[in-house]
């Protein structure tokens, strides 16, 4: 299973972009010596920088660790964690877990489907919001559970999470989370 | 560092903690922050200031303490005071805390909670023995518990076969779900030939329902590393790595903080308690892949591929992380390990049943009355876990079954609640015991629809690596749906049953194998509720939560 790339030119030191972001792509690289095992680190790295992993950050990986770009490619889309296209400007996790869905999560899924417009995976046409859904985010003693902008909210209601949601795309102060449900 | 100089800084904290006229415990965990943890906490602060009571008080900000439905939970706690333990807390209940019970000595009634209730005294807390009263990011607080002590005594008093040999007749098994003995895994791994060992903790906790190591990596991060170190001692490596999934920011972020303390104390890194043993434990973030649970795929994921299983044999204990022998556990597992080497294996072996040691840690959810995260003895009933800790069903409901072991476990109905929870018990039911996730159904929960959500879970989730898993999952959610729809008939339905064994007998790995037990399970018990949505067949059974 090794990787045997054929031999590169030695990779620049800086991103000719000059994008300041590269910079702490490339201080992961240096604190992992440039190991190619240290690929999802590196891809860490770069979502948390960018938001998600384009084109230009995928070969900028490769080139970097020395990786032929369809491994890294592979890699990057073989994890759900890791995306390739850009979300919106706040995301709604509903998550689907057992015990969640158990205390029908679907519901609220299915009306913020509707209120936005959306499916999970999608983000609307004004790029304010992505929604998406989650396998369990482990906080099953709340279910059913919502995150918002990373915001956990536990024992949620259709129309509550509705709202929270569009006080967040408002810029308004959601409620505190944990606020006993009007 | 040495033992002289660790019970040092265990005397420093405990005479501190002494001297304090009280503590309050506050639970930090994901599930009580979000429940408005954090505002408690400073609001307990601000108040204790208003009172100058800053000096004789001290708030701490500790892991679980496991009733995560009523939280925020905080505990007041003291040398010459009762222990009272106060539940779903607001900012305006914390005032009243302070006032009433720290400053005038009467306790607020209106959110006290009954610490004698069966949710407590049914329950046994090795794992989580300081889950909830220590701060898991001051290292003084683990150390003031006995903690680190069982490496230390292990470095200067037991050889490393000793110590596999203690985690053997401790009777101790994998705390992920499989069940296979601890203490041999250990040994085969000490015997191993390779100059490069690893040790790995698995903390990919992907099974929906469950939180049981998320919960012990945020409450208590040494009691994981400790349990490490001495695996390390105990097979000869000298580097562990701890995945974690991408999910647990507030985890990663304690057990990073943990293990520069403890590189900080001497207690890892290098020459350890003065001994000629090094271990260094780091990191891996999981990047969101079911699959990464089964031990060669993390492997793979650990080693910055594609988190794809490879068959076995060879298995990690010869030839795992970059070829070398490599150790793979259970976070829990690892959390048992330093309350044997202290206590003792008899001890521990003393606790369960025959074959199946111990405690094991659920996290009991769905509907149930007290949601949350229990740690009880092997052998207990299901009877006692979902109807005296977790209070019953809510609502006038009553209940149809429990959910074990996630997308690889089964459904088990109301007859078998009286059977003891063991390994071998719950396999014999057409469940298993998983990593713990424990969701308990009532009679509105349609089966059918339950087994089609695991379905459609193990086909997203399947890597695609092997055929049957592949394209069995996708086929047999494709039935499940046809049958749901009302489109399905009695051959479809025969076809289900053969798919299932078909995959179960010919998938590369534990997911695949796994994946039609939620149906098989259901079909066994509830088989009627998938007749009535045949063709022809009138709707009785419990109504579809999809088709409503």
């Amino acid at each position: 299973m090794s990787v045997n790339a054929p031999p590169r030119p030695k990779p620049e030191t800086e991103h000719p972009s000059g994008d300041p972001r590269f910079k702490l792509i490339d201080r992961t690289l240096k604190r992992l010596q440039h190991r190619q095992d240290s690929l999802i680190e590196v891809l860490h790295t770069a979502q948390e920088a960018f938001g998600y992993l384009d084109d230009d950050v995928l070969i900028y990986a490769a080139q970097q660790l020395k990786l032929p770009l369809s491994w890294v490619y592979g890699v990057a889309t073989f994890y759900h964690f890791f995306s390739l296209k850009p979300g919106g400007e706040h995301t709604c996790i509903v998550c689907l877990g057992t015990a969640c869905y158990v205390k029908k999560s679907g519901e609220i899924l299915a009306a913020l489907e509707k209120e936005f417009g959306i499916k999970p995976g999608q983000t609307t046409a004004d790029k304010k919001l992505s929604l998406a859904q989650a396998r369990c985010v482990g906080s099953c003693g709340l279910a059913p559970v919502v995150v918002i902008d990373g915001g956990v909210h536990g024992r949620e209601m259709a129309n509550e999470t509705v709202a929270r949601v569009r006080a967040a795309l408002a810029h308004v102060a959601a409620p505190a989370a944990g606020e006993p449900a009007a | 560092m040495n033992r002289i100089e660790l019970q040092a800084i265990a005397d420093k904290e405990i005479e501190r903690q002494q001297e304090l006229k009280c503590r309050v415990l506050c639970c930090a965990s994901t599930a009580c922050l979000s429940s408005g943890g954090q505002e408690v906490r400073k609001a307990l602060q601000d108040e204790l200031k208003a009172a100058g009571l800053t000096k004789d008080v001290q708030v701490v900000a500790t892991g679980c303490k496991g009733l995560c439905s009523r939280g925020p939970v905080v505990e007041v706690t003291g040398p010459a005071q009762e222990r009272v333990l106060y539940a779903n807390v607001t900012a305006e209940a914390a005032q009243q805390i302070v006032r009433q019970h720290l400053v005038g000595g009467q306790p607020v009634n209106d959110y006290r909670l009954d610490a004698d209730s069966p949710f407590f005294t049914k329950q046994v807390r090795v794992v989580l023995s300081n889950s909830g009263i220590v701060d898991p990011e001051r290292i003084e607080d683990y150390i003031a518990r006995q903690g680190y002590a069982a490496l230390g005594h292990a470095l200067r008093e037991m050889t490393p076969e000793e110590v596999c040999l203690a985690i053997r007749r401790s009777g101790l098994r994998g705390r992920g779900g499989a069940g296979y003995a601890t203490g041999l895994k250990w040994d085969l791994v000490r015997k191993a030939d390779g100059r490069d060992k690893y040790v790995i903790a698995n903390g990919d906790e992907g099974d929906p329902g469950a939180y049981m190591d998320r919960t012990l990596m945020e409450s208590d991060p040494h009691r994981v590393l400790e349990g490490m170190a001495l695996a390390g001692y105990a097979v000869g490596a000298e580097q562990g790595f701890l995945y974690v999934r991408g999910e647990y920011p507030l985890a990663v972020k304690r057990l990073e903080r943990a293990i520069k303390a403890a590189e900080r104390q001497g207690v890892l890194g290098s020459r350890i308690f003065d001994s000629n043993f090094n271990f260094r434990v780091d990191i891996r973030i999981g990047a969101g892949a079911f699959v990464c649970g089964e031990e060669t795929a993390l492997m793979s994921s650990i080693m910055g591929r594609r988190g794809e299983p490879r068959p076995r044999p060879p298995y990690p204990a010869q030839s795992g992380l970059w070829n070398s022998p490599t150790l793979i556990n259970n976070v829990e597992t690892f959390g048992n390990i330093a309350p044997i080497i202290l206590n003792g294996p008899e001890w521990y072996a003393a606790m369960g049943t025959e074959k199946s040691k111990g405690t094991k840690i659920f996290a009991l959810t769905g509907n149930v009355n007290n949601t949350g995260l229990i740690e009880v003895p092997m052998g207990i009933t299901l009877r006692e876990i979902v109807f005296e800790i977790g209070g019953g069903i809510p609502d006038g409901r009553t209940f149809k079954a429990a959910q074990t072991g996630g997308p690889s476990g089964g459904c088990i109905p109301a007859e078998y609640l009286d059977t003891p929870v063991d390994y071998e018990s719950l396999t014999a039911l057409g469940s298993m015991m998983g990593s713990g996730g424990l969701i308990v159904m009532d009679d509105q929960t349609s089966m059918v629809d339950v087994a089609k959500f695991y379905m459609e879970f193990c086909m997203d989730e399947s890597c695609g690596k092997c055929v049957p898993c592949r394209v069995g999952t996708a086929q047999m959610h494709r039935l499940l749906s046809r049958l749901i729809a009302g489109e399905a008939s009695a051959a479809d339905l025969a076809t289900l049953e053969e798919l299932c064994r078909m995959v179960k007998a010919l998938s590369l790995c534990g997911l695949g194998q796994s994946a039609p037990n939620p149906i098989l399970s259901t079909l066994k018990y509830f088989r009627a509720e998938y007749e009535a949505r045949l063709k022809s067949g009138a709707a009785h059974g419990a109504p579809s939560q999809e088709a409503a």
